[in-house]
C-alpha cells in the first residue's frame, strides 16, 4: 500500500487576474518506509505541495490520500496530524522565541494527547541527540542545528509514519548539515518513517532519497530513482541542466 | 602588484564576558585576482570583509598593523576620506538584496542615486549610464526593470541589480558577501558569470566570501580557508580537493556527493588546536 498518492494535484492562489497556478497536475505516490525527493528552483511549486498535505495552502484540487484516506479542503483530523509531520526550512523562524524547549516539546506532547510528558521529553530529546542538559533553553541559547534538532524532536512527537521534510538543511553549515542528515537517516531506519523531502540540492536529494521528482514552474517534468540520477540518466532536458549545473557548483 | 595588503588584521568585540575576538590576526594580499575567503558561520569571514571597509561599528574595534589600499594604510583616513573609498574604490555586494535595496524607492531611482553621488553629471547621463549597467549584467528589459521596486524583481535579478549598483563608479576591487547563497542554483551561475566576465574585462579584484566550497574551487583563483578567525590553510583554488589541513578535509567529506552514495555523511571531529595555531599568510 502507497502511503501517498497524489493525483492530478492543482493548487492555487488568488482569483481571477491575480490567480497563480503554483502547482500544476502533480501525480505521484510514495511507498511505506521510502524517502521521495521533490527537487526544483525556488518558485516551481515543490513546498506548495507539501503546503497542500498538510492544509496550509486551502484553495487546491485533485486528489490527496494519505495512508489510504482521502483529504478534502483544508481541514485535517487529529489523526492525520499524529501521522503526517513537517520540519520547516529556517529553524529560526519556526521554534517560538519566547517558550523554552521544554513548553515547545511539551505542549506539543499535550496536544497529542500523551499523559507520561515529563519522561517523553527527556526521551524526545536523547532520540534526537540532544541530550536533558538542552531542556530548558530558549530557541536564542541554540545554534542552528540544535534547534533543527528540537523542531526534528517536536515532529517526531505524535509518533508519526510520515515526515515532511521542507529544506531542512539550507540554512545550515555543510558540517552541520551532515550531522542532521545523518540523524535523519537513523531516525528513519529506526522508526520506519516515510519521508517526502523538498531541497534545490540534488546531492542533498540524492543523499536521502530513493525516488525524486524534478519540478518546473509547477509541474512535475520527471520522476526518477536516485539510482538513474547517478547514472546521469534524466530524460528531460530540464533536469539534465540542473544536474549538470549541480555537478560541476 | 597588490591592490590590497592587510596584515595581522584583529576584530573585536568587547562583551559581558570580557572581549569576543571575531578575526585574530589575519594577513592576506589582493592582486587582479579572485580570492575566496571561506569558511563556516562565525569563522569571521564576513568581519574580514567590512573590517577592510571600516564598516565595523563601535563597540567594535578593528586593529590591524596596516590596511593598504594601493600603498595608502586605510586606518589613517578620516570618516570623510572612507566614503571616498566605498562605493568609488572598493564596492562590496551584500547577500540577500531584499535586505540591501531600498524597498520604496524604484530600481532606477537607486542605481542613478549611486551614480550621481560620485560623479557630477546629469540626470540623463546618469540614466543612461545606469540602462547600459543593468544591460551588463544581463537583465533583458532594462527600461522595465528601472521603473520596478525591488518587490516587483525575483532574488536573482535582485543581486544583479545590487551588482550592477556597486559596479557602477568603477571599483578597483569588489567584495561580494556571499553573493549567491540566497539564489537557485541555475541562477547562481548565470549570476558568477556575469560577476567573473565584470571582474575580468575591468581587471578588478575580487574578494569572494563563501560557505560554498565547490563554488568557490571552482570560481576563484586563490582560496584562504577560515576558522575560529584564523586562517587556517591557503591553497590554489584549483587544488583545493587536495587541501591538507584537517578542517578543509573535514568540510569536504562532509558534503553529500551524487557520485559517491553512502549511508552516513562524515561528521566534523573539531580540533580545539585549529583555534591555536596561529594564523597563515595569505601572501601572493
Amino acid at each position: 500500500m502507497s502511503m501517498i498518492e497524489i493525483g492530478n494535484l492543482d493548487v492555487w492562489f488568488g482569483d481571477g487576474h491575480d490567480r497563480v497556478d503554483a502547482v500544476r497536475q502533480a501525480s505521484f505516490s510514495v511507498a511505506e518506509g521510502e524517502s521521495f525527493g521533490l527537487v526544483g528552483e525556488s518558485g516551481s511549486g515543490k513546498s506548495t505541495i507539501l503546503r497542500a498535505i498538510t492544509g496550509l495552502a486551502p484553495t487546491w484540487s485533485g486528489q490527496i490520500t494519505i495512508e489510504g484516506e482521502t483529504l478534502t479542503g483544508k481541514a485535517r483530523t487529529r489523526k492525520f496530524y499524529k501521522n503526517v509531520q513537517m520540519v520547516f526550512q529556517d529553524p529560526y523562524a519556526s521554534l517560538h522565541p519566547r517558550h523554552s524547549v521544554d513548553q515547545v516539546l511539551g505542549e506539543t506532547l499535550h496536544l497529542h494527547g500523551f499523559k507520561d510528558i515529563d519522561a517523553r521529553v527527556v526521551k524526545l530529546l536523547d532520540d534526537v541527540g540532544l541530550g536533558g542538559r538542552f531542556r530548558f533553553r530558549y530557541p536564542h541559547q541554540l545554534s542552528g542545528g540544535q534547534r533543527q534538532r528540537v523542531a526534528i524532536a517536536r515532529a517526531l512527537a505524535g509518533e508519526p509514519d510520515i515526515l515532511l521534510l521542507d529544506e531542512p538543511t539550507s540554512a545550515l553549515d555543510v558540517s552541520v548539515q551532515a550531522e542532521i542528515l545523518n540523524l535523519l537517516t537513523d531516525l528513519r531506519d529506526e522508526r520506519k518513517l516515510t519521508y517526502v523531502m523538498v531541497s534545490h540540492d540534488l546531492a542533498v536529494v540524492g543523499h536521502m532519497c530513493d525516488r525524486l521528482a524534478v519540478m518546473k514552474d509547477g509541474e512535475i517534468v520527471e520522476v526518477m530513482s536516485v539510482d538513474a540520477l547517478r547514472k546521469m540518466e534524466a530524460s528531460h532536458p530540464y533536469s539534465q541542466a540542473l544536474l549538470k549545473a549541480s555537478i560541476a557548483a | 602588484m597588490n591592490m590590497l595588503e592587510v596584515e595581522n588584521l584583529w576584530v573585536k568585540f568587547p562583551t559581558r564576558q570580557g572581549i569576543f575576538d571575531a578575526v585574530r590576526g589575519v594577513s592576506f594580499t589582493l592582486g587582479k585576482e579572485r580570492l575566496g575567503i571561506v569558511g563556516e558561520s562565525g569563522s569571521g569571514k564576513s568581519m574580514t570583509g567590512r573590517a577592510i571597509l571600516q564598516l565595523i561599528r563601535p563597540p567594535g574595534i578593528v586593529e590591524a598593523d596596516y590596511i593598504k589600499l594601493e600603498g595608502q594604510n586605510l586606518l589613517d583616513f578620516s570618516e570623510p576620506q572612507m566614503r571616498e573609498v566605498r562605493g568609488q574604490r572598493i564596492s562590496m555586494v551584500m547577500q540577500d538584496p531584499k535586505f540591501s535595496l531600498n524597498p520604496v524607492m524604484t530600481v532606477g531611482e537607486q542605481i542613478m542615486e549611486a551614480y550621481l553621488l560620485h560623479n557630477n553629471t546629469s540626470k540623463a547621463q546618469a540614466r543612461a549610464k545606469s540602462i547600459a549597467m543593468l544591460e551588463a549584467v544581463s537583465i533583458r528589459d532594462p527600461e522595465r526593470v528601472m521603473r520596478a521596486y525591488p518587490h516587483e524583481v525575483s532574488g536573482g535579478m535582485g543581486q544583479r541589480i545590487m551588482i550592477a549598483m556597486m559596479l557602477i563608479p568603477d571599483p578597483q576591487i569588489l567584495i561580494a558577501d556571499e553573493p549567491t547563497s540566497a539564489l537557485d542554483v541555475s541562477v547562481q551561475r548565470q549570476v558568477l558569470d556575469i560577476m567573473d566576465a565584470l571582474v575580468k574585462e575591468r581587471g578588478m579584484g575580487l574578494i569572494f566570501i563563501s560557505h560554498d566550497l565547490n563554488l568557490v574551487s571552482e570560481f576563484c583563483d586563490r582560496v584562504l580557508i577560515m576558522y575560529a578567525g584564523r586562517v587556517v590553510e591557503v591553497c590554489d583554488a584549483d587544488k583545493l580537493h587536495e587541501a591538507s589541513h584537517p578542517y578543509t578535509r573535514g568540510l569536504l567529506n562532509s558534503l553529500p556527493r551524487l557520485d559517491q552514495p553512502r549511508k552516513h555523511l562524515e561528521v566534523l571531529q573539531r580540533d580545539p588546536k585549529w583555534s591555536e595555531a596561529p594564523s597563515v599568510g595569505g601572501h601572493s
